[in-house]
Parts: C-alpha cells; structure tokens; sequence
C-alpha cells in the first residue's frame, strides 16, 4: 500500500491555535511574576499546537516511512548493516539493567560489573590482546583513546620526538581525523598499485618521529593486507606502535587474532561486528584492547574480580584517564555480551567466512556490469565501479538512486576516495542467496537502462517520499530553521 | 585569467601561476571536474607559512572533502574570499575567478618540481 499521507507537512504547520492534547490547569503564577525580566522569553515560542491524536497520526506516519535495515536490505559498505537479533533488546531493557542508577556503589551493582569484566576477557580472547577498556562511545571515539594511550606511552619513556601518526589513503577516514584531535602530525601514505599499503612509502615515512602507524584491516577497499607481519615488524623496528582499526572485523573474527598479526592497540565496533543496532548517530561502543604491556595505559576505571566480587580499580597512574561518564553505553554493552555469549568458536568462524563468501558472490555475479576496480578476491566487501566507456553520462549517484527505487539501501557511494566512481557494497553474513540474487539482478537492470536510456536514471527516486534531492544547494546554502 | 598553458601543475592537481615571486594557486580543470560540485572552501590566513607539499586548506564537495596542497613553499600574502564565498566560481572558472590564494616564494628553486601543462595532461 502506498503511504498517502502529507510527509512533507511539518507538525507546526498543521497546528491550530488553542488547539491541545492535554490541558494544563491555568497556574496560579505567570512567568513573569517569579522570573527576572532578563530570563523572560522575548519572542513567540512556536510550539506545534496539536491534539494528541493528531501528533500520534504525524508520527506514526512518519515512522512507516523508514527505510531501515527491518525494513529493507542495506548494503551500505564499512557499516555492517547485519540483523540485530530483537532478544537482545529484551534482555538490556530488564529492569535490573535498565533501572540501575549509574552512581549505586559498586556492592549494588555487580551483575552490570560482571558483563563489563567478562566482555572485557571475551574481546582479549577473540583478538589476542591483553586487555581491553569498554567506554568508547564508538569507533572514532575509540581510535582517539588509542591514540591517547600511543601518546601516554611515548611520553612514560620520555619520547618526546614521537608526533606523527601515518595513516594509508586506504584507511577510514576518520583515522588522519582521530590523529589531528590527539595533537599529533597526520602523515599520508599512498597505497601500491594493488590497494594494498606500498611497504617503500611505508619505510620513507617511518622515522623517530613516529608515534603510531594507523591500519584499517581489511583496508577500505575490502583487501587484507597479506604483508601484514612484515609491516608490522617496520613499525616496530622504528619504535612506533601499530593501531588497526577493527571497524572491519566482520571479516577477521574467529579466524584470525589482531595480536597474532602484530596489532599493540585497537578497536572494535561492537555496534558492527557485534551485532548491535546502530545508525542514525548512536549509540554505539568502540572498545580499544591493548596488548601486553600497555593495559597501564588505558582509561581508568576498569573493572576487576576479587574474590568473587567485581569492582572498580585504582587508577593506574600511567593512565589516559576517562573516556566516557559511568558505565560507557551499557545497553550496547549488554547486547553484544549476549552476542558472544551465543556464539563462540567454530560460529564465530562462520561469521567471517560467510560476510566473506557473500562480498565476493555479489563481485563475481556483477563482474561483467559494475567490475570491481581491484580485480580480485575481496574480504567482507567489494568496491565497485562503473566503466564510463560504457555509460559516459550515468554517475555512481545514479546508479544509488535507482537502487532505492527498487526497495534496497544504496550502498556507501565515493568512498574510498582512490576509487572513482565507488559503489562499496557490504552485504554482512545475514543476508541469504535469495535476497543477493534479487540485489544482483536489480543492479543488472539498472545497468541496462544505463546503456540504453541514461536518461532514465537522473530523475530516480520516483518511488520515494522524497525525490532527487539538490544536494549542491542544500549544502551551499543550508535552511536549517523553519521560519513563519 | 591564469591560462593553464602559463601555470605549473603539481601532481597533486593544484596549478601555480609565477610572477614577480608570487604563486598564484588554484586547482586545475580536471580536479574540480573529478570532485564536482563545491560546497565549501577553507582559505588559509594571511601569514601563514606553508610548505610545498603540505596541506594547507580544505575544499569540500557533494562528494568529499579534499586536501590542497602548497604547489610551493612560502607565505600566504593574499587570499581569494570571493572563492570562499560563492564556491560554485571554484567550478565554473578554475583558472580564473576561482583561484585561492597567492603564495610569496621562499625557494624559487622549487618550480622544478612542478609539471608543465603538457606534462600534467599526459598524467591525467
């Protein structure tokens, strides 16, 4: 059934004056008889003014208009966009979680300190790493804290000269970003002619001012990089600590350990690789483990077991300090504590190996439409291009478009940025033949319609609430405010 | 204004018009045609000391956001706010009222490392 319903009108503007969902009685004071003149609202407050049916119908309309991963198939790359199993929601919103005040001594609040200790010891086991903090709020969060603990590492050995972070252009985006916030010198490295990191650029931009080399691993364009230990000993060898980026675990879990590979600080996304909803801006949970040797360095508190009991420990004096108030986001936490509870070992393998079986059924299938630009096995997602000999006018923007039309999220677009014309797509381990069968050949007709009616493909969406959005001028001349 | 068969190119894809020891930099044709259109440009302030290489102001398009580097070392004696604020210019005439700003040489020697025209088109 199509949604006829006004979306495009605004609560404020279907308000009625007077109109109410509750009444208020009349106070017995006016504003202005208990506050100062300077506190006193000077213009028109412009509230919606509704009844309580009317806002329920707004919203519950504007609600059946998602187009969300429950709703759809979201392919969007370097998101993990996998299902989040609806159990999970139950269980964090028990009462004895969701009602417990984050301020309770330690005594009254240990089943939450047990899942941070235990979850703590399950993400050290599943990578290798020693320990690991659970307060970032999520993967940028969790790459500055370990950028932190790479500075408070260097400077506990009087390293002073140790202020450039490199980062590969295949990296996340948010990695030279992370290294700016943390004070330190971004140095780019462009990666060889196979996507993966060029070991030469590498060697010339290690020197004794290095402080960390950042590695997104799978790389952004969906590659492992195979000279992962000779990359590592580099690194090493210059005096520098290696960082990954686990916002690509979905790839490696179960079948290989950050640790093994070299890694001395990380980060998981539990909101991607664990399963937890995310989108639209959080919350997530971007836990940073460390290897032996720097767990002094990470945030304090962290939650040790004595005797049974769980509780804060002493802040280690070589400590970052605090990342995040209280628990971090415990619901997040919860939710992927019960993810691992459910699947360990030879399931978490099948994780891995089906994110990965499903990214290349989808390059190999789409080989001869949207090729991928590096022409081989990929990890858990691929990158596709368009061959402009083929369709001079149609933009990888067209081709995104014309996806939603046909009910399937676009996938991330222009990104990574050393692909032109990237369509990056991820389909996760949760998505069955069927569905990528159905993907595939949406893909393959919108191709035709490139070859034969380019046209075609500007206008779209057509079937969306929504159509073509003029993205140039929303961006260069942003109306963020709704004026009478 | 600054033809491109007059401008030196970096790899990086900024041009520098020469004269009297300014550079006059801005992006060239292919680069504002590869990132479409632009929303935003971030000048670097008068006095600012760059360095030929480095990063030293910011363009953002519908697409990305794009470092610019300095074609050659020296300090920021003039920047172009026109670009800044109506960036569509930066598209319309990258050669011309889109320039960014002018950069007064401290190493003149460092022209050398920057292609000519006809070079820079046979890497593109």
């Amino acid at each position: 059934m199509i949604n006829t319903y006004p979306h495009n009108v605004l609560s404020i503007e279907k308000s009625v004056k007077g109109r109410r969902g509750v009444k208020v009685c009349t106070p017995s004071k006016q504003a202005q008889d208990i506050l100062p003149s300077k506190y006193l609202r000077k213009t028109e407050i412009n509230l919606p003014e509704l009844s309580e049916f009317d806002t329920v119908r707004h919203f519950t309309n504007l609600s059946r208009l998602n187009f969300c991963l429950d709703t759809h198939f979201y392919p969007l790359g370097s998101c993990t966009m996998k299902y989040n199993p609806k159990s999970y929601d139950v269980l964090c919103a028990l009462d004895n979680f969701s009602s417990l005040h984050p301020a309770l001594p330690e005594a009254n609040a240990q089943g939450t300190l047990q899942i941070i200790y235990e979850l703590d010891n399950m993400l050290a086991k599943i990578t290798g790493l020693s320990a690991f903090t659970l307060q970032p709020s999520a993967g940028a969060h969790g790459e500055f804290c370990g950028a932190l603990i790479a500075r408070a590492y260097h400077a506990s050995r009087k390293d002073k000269a140790r202020t450039q972070i490199i980062v590969p252009d295949t990296a996340h985006g948010t990695n030279p970003a992370t290294a700016a916030m943390a004070g330190c010198e971004v140095v780019n490295i462009k990666s060889a002619a196979n996507g993966k990191v060029d070991l030469n650029e590498l060697q010339k931009a290690l020197s004794e001012k290095t402080a960390l080399v950042m590695l997104t691993i799978p790389n952004t364009v969906g590659l492992f990089e195979e000279d992962i230990l000779q990359i590592a000993d580099m690194v090493h060898q210059s005096g520098a600590l290696l960082y990954m980026d686990g916002a690509n675990l979905n790839a490696l879990i179960g079948l290989v350990k950050p640790a093994d590979m070299g890694v001395d600080i990380m980060h998981i996304n539990l909101h991607k690789t664990l399963a937890t909803p995310h989108g639209g801006g959080g919350p997530g949970a971007g836990a940073v483990g460390v290897r032996q040797g720097l767990e002094e360095f990470l945030p304090s508190p962290r939650v040790i077991c004595k005797d049974g009991k769980y509780a804060f420990a002493k802040k280690s004096k070589l400590s970052i300090g605090k990342m995040k108030s209280f628990y971090g986001n415990i619901a997040i936490l919860i939710r992927a504590y019960c993810y691992l509870k459910q699947l360990d070992g030879e399931s978490l393998k099948d994780i891995a190996k089906n994110a990965i079986i499903n990214a290349n059924y989808v390059r190999v299938k789409l080989k001869e439409y949207f090729p991928a630009f590096f022409d081989t096995e990929c990890m858990h997602e691929c990158v596709l291009t368009i061959d402009k000999t083929k369709m001079p006018t149609v933009k990888t923007l067209d081709i995104a478009k014309n996806l939603l039309d046909k009910g399937f999220h676009a996938p991330t677009i222009y990104f990574p940025l050393i692909v032109p014309e990237a369509l990056m797509i991820e389909p996760t381990e949760t998505e069955n033949k069927q569905m990528l069968d159905n993907f595939i050949e949406a893909l393959k007709e919108i191709y035709n319609k490139a070859l034969h009616t380019p046209d075609v493909l500007h206008d779209a969406p057509l079937n969306c609430p929504v159509k073509r959005i003029d993205e140039v001028s929303a961006a260069r001349e942003p109306n963020l405010r709704w004026t009478k | 204004m600054y033809n491109q068969e007059n401008c030196k190119f970096a790899a990086t894809h900024e041009w520098a018009y020469i004269e009297n020891g300014v550079a006059t930099v801005g992006i060239s044709d292919h680069a504002q045609h590869e990132i479409s259109d632009i929303v935003f440009v971030e000048l670097p302030k008068i006095g600012t000391k760059v360095e030929q290489g480095k990063s030293c102001c910011v363009i953002e398009s519908v697409k990305s956001a794009s470092d610019i580097y300095a074609p050659v070392s020296g300090e920021i004696v003039e920047v172009n706010q026109a670009a800044a604020d109506n960036p569509s210019i930066v598209n319309q005439a990258p050669h011309g009222d889109g320039w960014l700003f002018k950069i007064k040489m401290s190493n003149p020697d460092e022209v050398k490392n920057l292609l000519s025209f006809e070079d820079y088109k046979a890497k593109i």
